[in-house]
């Protein structure tokens, strides 16, 4: 925890006005509400980001269940969290954009896709388009922000990584590559506030209509052989695999075979 | 040679003539063998068939039927000069005024259509061939420059190629404006999108939101459902992965892999296309600033994108690793190499060791046991650098280069070293 981020002094200019939207997370096996593991993440990246102020949203229902997975980002070292009650089944976009352009944040971060309901990942892009601000997701780290201009570390598949730079204010989305939440404190976490604040609420109409079961397995793809005959058939059954059609470079000296080499893997723009 | 084929109406007569002495020669030297016309159309216009007229005496003396069509072949030519051009199975489909598009953004990482990318291209042809009162032409936008030639086997019938500089890089924005101005002429009926980390799933959600479509995502499976609005049902992943969500297909979907069959009976004419006008150019607010060199030894072998394996021909050790430096390779090895005490457990490749999804791999002195090619069954191109050609890791290789493994590799260094001082130089 960051107490300087926290007390009232550090409201001085210069600081970095963060906003992380959490969401109330969902345990893979038991089913219980918790804290989401991107949100988690997302709040984490914030206080790693020096000279920050940072402010935690949520929007939904205020019930027990809820509250307690709430109290668990409380738990990381915050005093407060900012929950607009949204009805159960409200879209809360508008009341998070409405929110969000009432407290000004440079920086909002959220997860990438929730752990419950639709969780579609949309949210940020749309918050992006309302704001008209420019949105990155996937990020693994936030390394500096200097004049109103941050720069991103964005995970990349493999383990690569690509730095980035835009413009604040901005939404940016949190990969699972970032480093990992701290735990969550009991004290803390009991003692932490939820101020309420209002905003209309809008229901979401469209998802009426759909119907949600649990996962199925998806089936598992078959290999299927297209032959006319069954001759053919049973030969692609048969057939060892083979990896036909390489190209082999005998009696060439050590120099031609590196040549060749180095061709195939500019080709596939690996060698950097 | 003279093109112009002769007939002999004399020996054709024997030929078809069973009880003519001369038949059996006669159709020999006609190059038919034992074959005779197994079916014809008799004077009422009934098919007739000679059931013994089939097939060919084996070398057991036994009489096989083969049924794949190799061995009717002749018959099928007779008296024509039958070309010997491989069968090009696949119908040829052109699609001259569709009704709609289905407009596709493949991912195309490395610049070629990911099996992602096919899958989805088959959901699009699923969705443009559903009602052949209106066909529709699948679309596909492609950004940047790639090396795909088969566009038109995996089912695209138009060709967007939107190859400009300002499109490289991570470039959403450009991007989102591009399809938008596509969305505007175009309006493709269906958009469909990878949804793949930082490709599709990315531009897929902003085209969303910027032409107000709620999308669907995570979609993996279609049905047609007349109570639908645009008349498809779709089943889509939903809260982590934990729930399916059946719901109208909408207009902008967002789709998994294995979604649907990739196509393989058809071929399109993938016919280039291009917007009417120029892009608007615009300031992106995001700057791409390239990608951070990371430490290839601290990547898990499992999602490396590039590993140089040693096996037991490996002996010069400090030169592999050395090349492993130079080259920005991940390192991997053989279980001898392994169980020598070379490399660390954890860099073991196979059945035993790690199942490596590498793009390129590149492996030294390895033979290619079974349990090795089992973990890399998934890379794409694979180069062997052995000293045996008959072995099993070349068979496997995309590209095998037989040669001592130290001078090899240190050849390459050298190379790779000298092509970046000339790029620095010119630089
Ligand atoms: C249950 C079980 C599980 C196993 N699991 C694994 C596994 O997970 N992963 C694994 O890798 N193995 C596994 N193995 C072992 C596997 O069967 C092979 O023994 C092993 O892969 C062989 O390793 P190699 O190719 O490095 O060695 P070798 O088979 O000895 O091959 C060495 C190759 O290097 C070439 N060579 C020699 N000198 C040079 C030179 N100077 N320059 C260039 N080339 C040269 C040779 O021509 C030869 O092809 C398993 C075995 C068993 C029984």
């Amino acid at each position: 925890m960051q107490p300087e981020a926290q007390a009232p002094d550090a409201q001085a200019r210069g600081a970095l006005e963060v906003a992380v939207l959490v969401s109330i997370g969902r345990h893979p096996l038991t089913g219980r509400a918790r804290r989401a593991d991107q949100d988690a993440r997302g709040v984490e990246l914030a206080m790693s980001l020096d000279k920050s102020r940072i402010t935690l949203v949520h929007a939904g229902v205020l019930d027990e269940e809820s509250e307690g997975a709430l109290r668990g980002y409380l738990g990381m070292g915050f005093q407060a969290l900012t929950l607009v009650e949204q009805p159960p089944g409200a879209d809360v976009i508008p009341a998070l954009a409405s929110a969000l352009s009432e407290a000004k944040p440079q920086l909002v971060i959220t997860g990438e896709r929730a752990e419950q309901g639709e969780g579609s990942g949309l949210l940020p892009y749309l918050l992006a388009e309302r704001l008209g601000w420019p949105m990155v997701s996937g990020l693994a780290n936030v390394e500096k922000v200097e004049n109103g201009v941050a720069t991103l570390l964005q995970a990349l598949p493999r383990g690569q990584r690509r730095r980035l730079q835009v413009r604040l204010p901005a939404i940016v989305t949190v990969d699972g590559a970032a480093s990992a939440a701290r735990q969550s404190a009991y004290g803390p976490a009991r003692r932490g506030e939820m101020r309420l604040a209002e905003a209309p609420a809008v229901f979401d109409e469209a998802s009426n209509d759909w119907t949600v079961q649990a996962a199925r397995k998806r089936p598992k793809r078959l290999k299927i052989v297209k032959a006319a005959s069954a001759r053919d058939r049973f030969k692609a059954a048969a057939a060892k695999a083979e990896g036909g059609g390489g190209q082999v470079l005998s009696d060439v000296t050590p120099e031609q075979g590196a040549e060749a080499i180095y061709k195939l893997l500019k080709e596939e723009a690996v060698l950097r | 040679m003279t093109e112009i084929l002769r007939r002999d109406p004399r020996k054709e007569w024997i030929a078809r003539n069973r009880l003519h002495p001369e038949h059996e020669r006669v159709l020999f030297e006609l190059g038919q063998g034992t074959a005779v016309a197994t079916e014809w159309m008799g004077p009422n216009g009934v098919i007739r068939k000679n059931p013994h007229g089939l097939g060919f005496i084996g070398p057991n003396g036994i009489k096989r039927i083969d049924r794949s069509g190799v061995q009717q072949a002749p018959t099928a030519g007779r008296g024509a000069g039958h070309s010997t051009t491989t069968a090009d199975d696949r119908r040829h489909v052109e699609i001259e005024a569709p009704a709609f598009l289905v407009a596709v953004v493949p991912d195309m990482p490395g610049g070629r259509l990911s099996s992602h990318d096919r899958d989805l291209l088959g959901l699009a042809r699923q969705l443009a061939d559903a009602d052949s009162e209106r066909q529709g032409a699948v679309l596909a936008v492609v950004f940047g420059s790639h090396k795909e030639d088969g566009f038109g086997e995996a089912g695209v019938d138009r060709l967007l190629h939107l190859d400009e500089e300002v499109f490289d890089g991570y470039t959403p924005e450009t991007r989102l404006a591009a399809l938008s101005a596509i969305e505007r002429e175009l309006a493709p009926y269906y958009w469909l999108l990878p949804d793949s980390k930082l490709g599709g799933a990315d531009l897929g959600r902003r085209l969303a939101a910027r032409i107000q479509e709620r999308p669907a995502t995570g979609v993996w499976q279609i049905e047609m459902d007349d109570t639908c609005e645009l008349g498809w049902r779709c089943t889509a992943r939903g809260a982590a992965g934990t729930t399916d969500i059946q719901r109208a297909l909408p207009r902008v979907a967002l789709a998994l892999s294995e979604c649907a069959e990739p196509v393989s009976e058809t071929r399109h004419a993938a016919q280039p296309m291009a917007l009417s006008q120029a892009l608007p150019s615009q300031l992106g607010r995001i700057e791409d600033l390239g990608q951070v060199a990371v430490d290839p030894a601290g990547v898990a072998l499992a999602e490396a994108e590039f590993i140089l394996s040693a096996g037991n021909g490996v002996k010069d050790w400090d030169g592999f690793h050395h090349a492993a430096k130079v080259l920005g390779a991940t390192e991997g090895a053989s279980r001898v190499a392994v169980d020598d005490g070379f490399m660390p457990r954890h860099r073991q490749v196979g059945a035993t060791g790690t199942w490596v999804t590498a793009r390129v791999y590149l492996a030294v002195g390895i033979s290619g046991a079974i349990q090795h090619l089992q973990g890399i069954q998934s890379c794409e191109k694979v180069i062997a650098v052995n000293l045996d050609p008959g072995c099993d890791m070349i068979k496997r290789a995309d590209l095998a280069v037989i040669g001592d493994s130290a001078k090899v590799l240190a050849a390459l260094v050298d190379l790779v070293a000298q092509q970046r001082e000339e790029k620095r130089d010119a630089a």
